[in-house]
This record gives C-alpha cells, structure tokens and sequence, in this order.
C-alpha cells in the first residue's frame, strides 16, 4: 500500500530522536564553578580532597562539593564564581609541588546522563568566558639555544673541513671557540664568516691560545627573538588544537607574551601542562671509545639512573624534524611512538645510520623545567626563577640497518607519557621555554546585553519560520515544524557529543542550517502541490512529491556536505567549528527532512481514503 | 500557473552580474577590506578599579569617546577589567583608555597596556585559503559527474560571483570584516551551491523528458517550477537573517549583512548566472542523453 513505513522503520526514528534527545539533555543543567586539582607526582585521594575542601570552609569560602573525578584529579566546586580565584589560591598553597591546581568549569550533568558518555555543549569565550593564561617567553633562552645550535653547526662544520679547535662555550649572546693555534683560526674564521653572517666575529689570543669570539649583532638577537615568539604561537596554537578544544584564543601580547584564552575546557590541569610542556627528543650516536672527551656527553637512562651511556655531543635530528607521531602499543604491549619524519629529516637519519651500521643510536628524552622560588632581595619579594634541563636516555640500540623516515620508538614509561609524547612532536616544540605568569577566569567578552540581544533575535528568527510554515502549507506545515524541531535536538545532541563549543555567532549558524533545512522539506511539498495541479489523486501526489524530491535534496546536500568535510579538514579553529555545524546540520536536516516528515505524513493519513491534502 | 520569461533578460542580468563583479573587485583594489580586531590585533589594557563597574557602562563610556571595535571583559574578580580595542598600540593608549573612562567619576589604575597579535594566524589564513581551492575542485569534480562538466564550470563561476560580490562590498563599504563574517561567507557558499544544484536537478530532469532543444524555453520551465520552492526557501532564511540583523546587536551585525546579500546574490545566481551561463556555453540535449549509436550492425562481421 502506498505510504505506509514498516514497523522497523517507525522504531528505528524512535530510538534515534530518543537517543537524540538523552544527550542534548545535559545542556539543561548549568555549570558550576570549580578548582581542579590534579597530582603530577605524588598520590592524590579523597581524604587529601576532604582536607583541602575543610581548609577552604575554614577561610570562609563556600563549598559546594568536592571529590574525586579520576584515580588522579580531584574537583572542588563552588557556589561562587566570585571566589573561585581566592579559592585556587587557598588550595595551593595547603599542598605541595606535586600537584597542578587549575581553575575550570564544572559540568552538573547527573550522574545516570553521564554513565551513558552525555555532557553539555560548551559556551564559547564569547558568551561565558573560560580560562585565561599569560604566558612569557624565556628570551634569553631562546638566544642559548640558537647559540648552542650554532656551536653544533660549526663543530660538524670544521671537522667536514678538516680544521682541529679545542673547545666550544657558550654565554649570554656570543660563541667562544678555542683552537690550537693562530693558522687553524684563521681558517676557521674564513671558513665560518661565509655562513654565520649574523655574528660579528673577533679574533682574540690569550698565551699561546688563539680564540675566536663570535657575537650576535643587536639586529640578529632581536630577530632570535621575534622568531622564537612566534614559532611559540605557532606551536601552542597547534597544541591548543591538538587537546580538542574548539574556539580558543591564542595571541600574542608585548613583545613576549602569549596570551591563551581557554573556554570552558574540561581538564584545565592538562591544559596547563600541555600547553607549557617542553619535552622534546634528540637522536644521537653513542660515542666510540676514541672520540674526545670535549665531543662527547655521559647521560643516564630514565629508567633506571644508575645506568649511563657515553654519547656523542652532535644532534643528528631532534624532535622538530618529526611530521607526524602516534601512540600505539609493540607486540609486548608496551607503549611505543611511531614516528614519520619530514624530508629533511628522512635523509639526514638516513645518512647517519647508513654510515655508522653497528654502532648504536640513542633516543634522548629532553624537559626543560623551571622552578619558581621567591626570595627577598633589598627588602623586596622578588620571584627568581631556576630553569633546569633533564635529558635522560629512553632507548638505546643497535643501529642494525639504514633507517629511513618512519620508525618507532620504545622504552617508554607509559601510555600517558607517549599519548602526550605524540602529540608534543605533532605540534612542534617550543623554540625557547614559556612560563605562566598570570592565570585567572574571564568573564565574557560580549555584554549581557549583546548576548540577551542576540538569543532574543534568534528566538524570533526561528519563530518566525515556523509562522510561515504553518502559513504556506498548513497541516503539512505542523509535519515540517515538528520535523524542525527534532532536528534541532539531534543537531545539539551531536554537537554535544561532538564536544563542540557554542559561540554566538555558532548559535546563528544553528538557526541558519534551520533555516535551511526547511528546504527539504520546501522541495517536497512544492512536488506535491505540482503534482495535485496534474489531478494526481492524494496518495500518488505525496508518494510522488517524496520520491522526485528526492535526487535534489540528495544532491545538493552532498555538495553542499562536501564543502563541509574539506573545510574540516583543511581548516583550524573557528573554521573547523563551522564546518562541524555545517556538516552535522546537513546531516540531521536530512534525517528529519525525509524520513521524520515521511514518517509522521505515513503515520497520520498513509494509506487512509484521503480526497483532498491540506497543503 | 503564468510563467515568466527568465532567460529572455538574461542579457541585462549579464549586465547586472558584470558591472557588480567589476565594482567589487575595484573595491577590493583601490580600498581593500577593513579587517576586524580578530585579523589584525591591537591593543590590550588592564584595567584596576577601585570598586567593580557595569560593564555595559565601560562599553557605552568607550563608545562615546570614539573608540571602535573594544571588547570589555572581566578579569578573575569583578573589579579586574581588561579592554581589548583595535587602536594600534602606543605608549599612551592606556592612559588615553583610563581618562575616558575617569570622566566616568571612577577611580582607575592602569595595570598594563600591550599590544596584542592578530588571533588569525597566517597558518590559518593559508590554510584556508588552500581549503577553498580543495573544495570547489572537489564540488566541481562532483558536479561533472552527476551532471557534466559544463554544469561544473558554470556551477563554480556562480559561486565565485556570488563570494566576489559580497566581499566586494564588504570593501566598499567598509564595513568590518571579522572571523564571524568569514563564518558567514562560508555558509554563503554552501548556500548558493544548495540553491544552483537544485535548479540544475530541474534542468536535467527536463531536458530528459522533454523532446524539444529549444534550451531557453525548458530552462524557463525549470526555474518557473522551482521558483516557488526558491522564494520559500529564500523566504525562511532572510526572515531568519533579518531578525538577526534588526535584533541581533553588534556581534552577529555583519554576520547577517555577509548572509542577507549572499543569499539575494546566490538566488539570482543561480538563475541567471548559474543556468543562463548554460546557454552560453552551448549545452545540448546530447549532453545529457547519450547519443546512441546507430548501425552498430554494420561492425558485426
């Protein structure tokens, strides 16, 4: 019979609108204001969290709960905003270093909504603020860098050449290199001025020794600098991405200062130490027995630190040549990193390990880490900060056959740390390290004014499409409404699972793809009405209108979702977050648009003996 | 039902779609686009108040002294306000920020006043850029073999008028072209694309059933049965946008001009742009319709 849906048909929209309708659910409840705190070293559980949250009520401040979220991260939340700042101070400073405290905001999703995965859209900076961090660049340890980097150069450099120096050092913006005598530096000197013209290259002898004296001009310090600043941006900006937060703000501020605007994220302690993070790899060969003790550096493994191995001092490629990285797990079940290398980076590992075959490489593990103290000096608080580098060596191992540019890498503590590994070589490392010098919430950066404004317009917008609807096609209107309605809820269900932050200018997107979406529906119903024009009798108009309605609404949503899913893709930040609306959307229109208007024009008049369609 | 002779003005639509194309990139020349704090940074102020302000009345107090595009947000408590503003940084903006807001009668210190970076990278304006070219060979690629080819080149050449046209006067005007802007050019293109595959659809269809190569006449029966379904639709989504644009306030302003003028350019493209180019480009029945062969049994030995 015409217009009839099996059963399973029927059933199977009902699941799916039931479905939609347990996660959007979670957008009803609202968020709390909280304080993560989350241990980095040393044990975390719920009598540290009592004793914290006891010390908070003890200075006044208003607990609402406090417990723990994971084997490892605690949550306070709050009754009020207005002293989640206070309240991430208090904490603190009752526990140790070991533990990364975070403000956040809380979810108060119910626990049976949250054990089937559901959990709210996240409002935008734009309309409920978020986190906010100020980051300062190390400029003076992007200038050591760049100077160690160049020593490295001119090492590989002179030995290509032929030319003996002593000793290499390094300090605040200028190069020493030492030779044994008066010809060997000048030769060096012709040799180096030709690559390095960014130094301004002295000749100095001090006894019998002959130094060269290599400093950077002012310009070139300065442009060190600037590069590094936005290479840092680059990179954050990546890592930001990376953590699967949506709509965040990554700018730079002064001359070294980044700031990075979180909205709403749900682990603002990973945040934090993703974003700082530092680590970053070097391969490098293992010293043979005859090499100088000048050319050569003695680390101990992670693992176990009583274990040493002597290794060369040159890098032969270090984590900035790497592509691309993931985590995964050997045949062991032991968690690996594989790595594909850039270009660059291919040839030149393949050319090390090519010519060293039997000797053996090792993967060093690189963190720069930077403690702040405060001191008194003249009578004044000052913060003092002692920055630290630990290399440890994570693998160490026969080189058995030239490599090329993918390979993997072990000997790693645990799936966390390689997850975490992956993601920092996929993003790039730092060119120089960052500190947190300020980290506080923001309010939202539209007035409430603007964001009541804007909600109101839509709500009238959306109202206004349903008048029509019901104004052109009547009772089949009401069927478009209805089905408008359900593909509101399942584009937020999705958007939610999703984990897709909401901005104002998203919520017009939202009721833009709405407005949209009537046109599958707009399409069938014309068919419908031409067909009735042609004295086609009801049944036949519906089931026709339906069926060559269909080829359009197919195509152009491809096209249209094709669009989307390049975007996607190919796009960052607010144009991925676009081209998710969009393509979910698209989606979910045309779920609702065929089959959901279908269904219920089946349900309510398929198959009965109707002689005239209110259309 | 009447039917109107589209195809027969085609020519003054040329016209229309050319002198506008002409216009907007001269306009893009001679004035480029006035790009937004979100692509070309500013300056950043903190801001301490002795007891905590209305923001609104910052924002109105910022306003009144002439200061454009300014964001006023709270910074950790109340009284803490940080204002980002699209003047370009010097050493007395902050204090040129805090006087205009002490003719409030608030007592205010300065905290700090940088300059802040564009929040586009180029990374992203690259990217995006590459983006596009992707996707519309993507769509044309689509199109072709759906349709034909001759469907793809008229389909793209569409959708670059319409995008043409609204960043066009979006330079004329100068008015502010910010990130939500870009958001809404590109929800014209999936707009216009929508719009254009749909009167294609109609096209194809006719020109199967029908027995005529008369091209104008089954294209005017083509737009004629789907015009109802295009003014309805057109109809819903700028009743939407103007409720954004009267009611919406500042934030989503353009955001709805970009998507008001996409959407009255990409329906008249896809009529006269999209299915008019059509005739230009000479397409034919056989196009569509495979041309059988005939004495195929002179090849069977």
């Amino acid at each position: 019979m015409l217009n009839r849906y099996p059963l399973w048909k029927y059933l199977l929209i009902l699941v799916v609108i039931v479905v939609g309708v347990i996660y959007a659910l979670p957008n009803l409840y609202p968020q709390d204001p909280a304080v993560q705190i989350s241990s980095t070293g040393g044990s975390l559980d719920s009598e540290q969290i009592e004793r914290v949250s006891q010390a908070l009520e003890n200075e006044g401040i208003d607990v609402k709960s406090a417990s723990m979220v994971s084997d490892s991260t605690g949550l306070i939340r709050l009754n009020d905003a207005e002293q989640q700042l206070p309240a991430r101070d208090i904490v603190d400073g009752t526990l140790s270093n070991d533990y990364t405290v975070a403000l956040n905001l809380a979810d108060s999703t119910p626990g049976w909504l949250e054990s089937l995965g559901a959990a709210p859209m996240k409002l935008g900076l734009d309309l409920r603020g978020g986190v906010h961090f100020l980051l300062e660049v190390d400029m003076d340890a992007a200038v050591e860098q760049r100077l160690e980097a160049t020593a490295s150069a001119i090492r590989a450099d002179l030995r290509d050449e032929r030319i003996r120096y002593r000793d290499t050092a390094v300090d605040d913006d200028s190069l020493h290199l030492e030779f044994a005598n008066a010809d060997d530096r000048d030769a060096a000197r012709s040799q180096i001025r030709q690559s390095f013209g960014e130094f301004q290259i002295d000749s100095r002898e001090q006894g019998r020794r002959a130094f060269l004296d290599m400093t950077l001009t002012e310009q070139a310090v300065q442009d060190i600098q600037d590069y590094a600043v936005q290479q840092n941006l680059t990179t954050i900006r990546n890592r930001v991405n990376e953590l699967g937060v949506s709509e965040p703000l990554v700018q730079r501020q002064g001359p070294n200062r980044i700031v990075v605007e979180l909205p709403g994220v749900q682990d603002t302690a990973e945040a934090k130490r993703i974003v700082g993070a530092t680590a970053n790899l070097e391969f490098r060969l293992e010293a043979r027995p005859d090499t100088p003790d000048t050319e050569t550096e003695t680390l101990a493994f992670r693992s176990t630190a009583s274990r040493t191995a002597e290794l060369s001092r040159d890098v032969i490629i270090t984590g900035d040549r790497v592509s691309s990285a993931s985590q995964s797990f050997d045949e062991n079940g032991r968690p690996q990193v594989s790595i594909n290398l850039d270009g660059t980076g291919g040839s030149l590992m393949n050319q090390a390990t090519r010519t060293n075959i039997g000797r053996s490489m090792a993967v060093v593990y690189i963190e720069h880490n930077t403690e702040t103290r405060t001191v008194m000096r003249d009578g004044e608080q000052v913060q003092e900060r002692i920055p630290s580098t630990e290399r440890g060596i994570i693998s160490l191992a026969t080189i058995q056959s030239a490599l090329s540019n993918r390979f993997r890498i072990t000997g790693l503590d645990s799936p966390t740390e390689a997850s975490e590994l992956a993601l920092l070589l996929r993003s790039g490392s730092l060119a120089a390290p960052i500190y947190f010098v300020q980290e506080s919430t923001i309010g939202p950066s539209l007035g409430a004014q603007n964001i009541e404004r804007g909600i109101f317009s839509v709500l009238v917008g959306g109202l206004l499409v349903i008048v029509f609807m019901l104004a052109r096609y009547k009772a089949f209107g009401v069927v478009a409404n209805v089905a408008l309605g359900v593909n509101l809820i399942l584009l937020i269900a999705a958007m939610s699972l999703l984990g897709a932050t909401l901005t104002l200018p998203g919520i017009a997107g939202i009721v833009l793809t709405l407005g949209m979406a009537v046109d599958a529906n707009v399409l069938i119903y014309e068919r419908i009405r031409e067909e009735i024009r042609a004295r086609t009798p009801a049944q036949q108009a519906i089931h026709a209108g339906y069926g060559r309605a269909f080829t359009s609404i197919v195509d152009a949503n491809l096209t249209t979702l094709l669009v989307a899913v390049v975007l996607f893709s190919i796009g960052t930040g607010p144009v991925k977050g676009f081209a998710v609306t969009l393509s979910l959307g698209i989606l979910t229109s045309m779920f609702t648009g065929i089959l959901v208007s279908r269904a219920l024009v089946n349900l309510f008049i398929g198959g009965k003996p109707v002689k005239k369609l209110w259309i | 039902m009447r039917q109107l002779d589209f195809m027969g003005k085609r020519r003054l639509a040329f016209i229309v779609s050319i002198v506008l194309t002409i216009v907007s990139i001269a306009a893009l020349a001679l004035f480029n686009l006035n790009l937004g704090l979100d692509f070309t940074g500013g300056t950043v102020v903190e801001l301490h108040y002795a007891t905590a302000p209305s923001l609104d009345d910052v924002r109105a107090l910022l306003a009144n002294q002439g200061f454009e595009n300014v964001s006023v947000q709270t910074f950790g408590a109340a009284n803490e306000i940080l204002v980002r503003l699209q003047e370009t940084f010097s050493n007395d903006v902050g204090n040129q920020v805090v006087s205009a807001l002490n003719s409030g009668g608030a007592s205010i210190d300065l905290v700090r006043a940088e300059f802040v970076g564009a929040q586009v990278g180029d990374q992203l304006r690259d990217q995006s850029g590459l983006g596009m070219i992707v996707a519309l060979a993507g769509v044309a690629i689509y199109v072709a073999f759906r349709f034909q080819y001759k469907f793809a080149i008229c389909a793209l050449i569409s959708l670059g008028h319409d995008v043409l046209i609204v960043v066009g006067l979006f330079a004329l005007f100068q008015w502010e072209f910010d990130l939500t802007v870009l958001a809404g050019i590109m929800a014209v293109i999936g707009y216009s694309l929508n719009d254009t595959i749909i009167v294609y659809d109609r096209i194809r269809e006719n020109i199967r059933l029908s027995q005529s190569n008369d091209m104008a006449e089954i294209f005017n029966g083509a737009i004629n049965q789907t015009l109802a379904r295009t003014l309805a639709t057109s109809g819903t989504t700028l009743l939407v946008l103007f409720a954004l644009f009267f009611l919406g306030g500042d934030m989503i302003h353009n955001f709805s001009i970009s998507l008001i003028l996409g959407i009255v350019a990409g329906t008249f493209s896809s009529v006269y742009v999209a299915a008019a180019l059509l005739i230009v480009f000479k397409l034919e029945r056989q196009d569509l319709i495979p041309v059988k062969k005939e004495n195929v049994e002179e090849e069977l030995p």
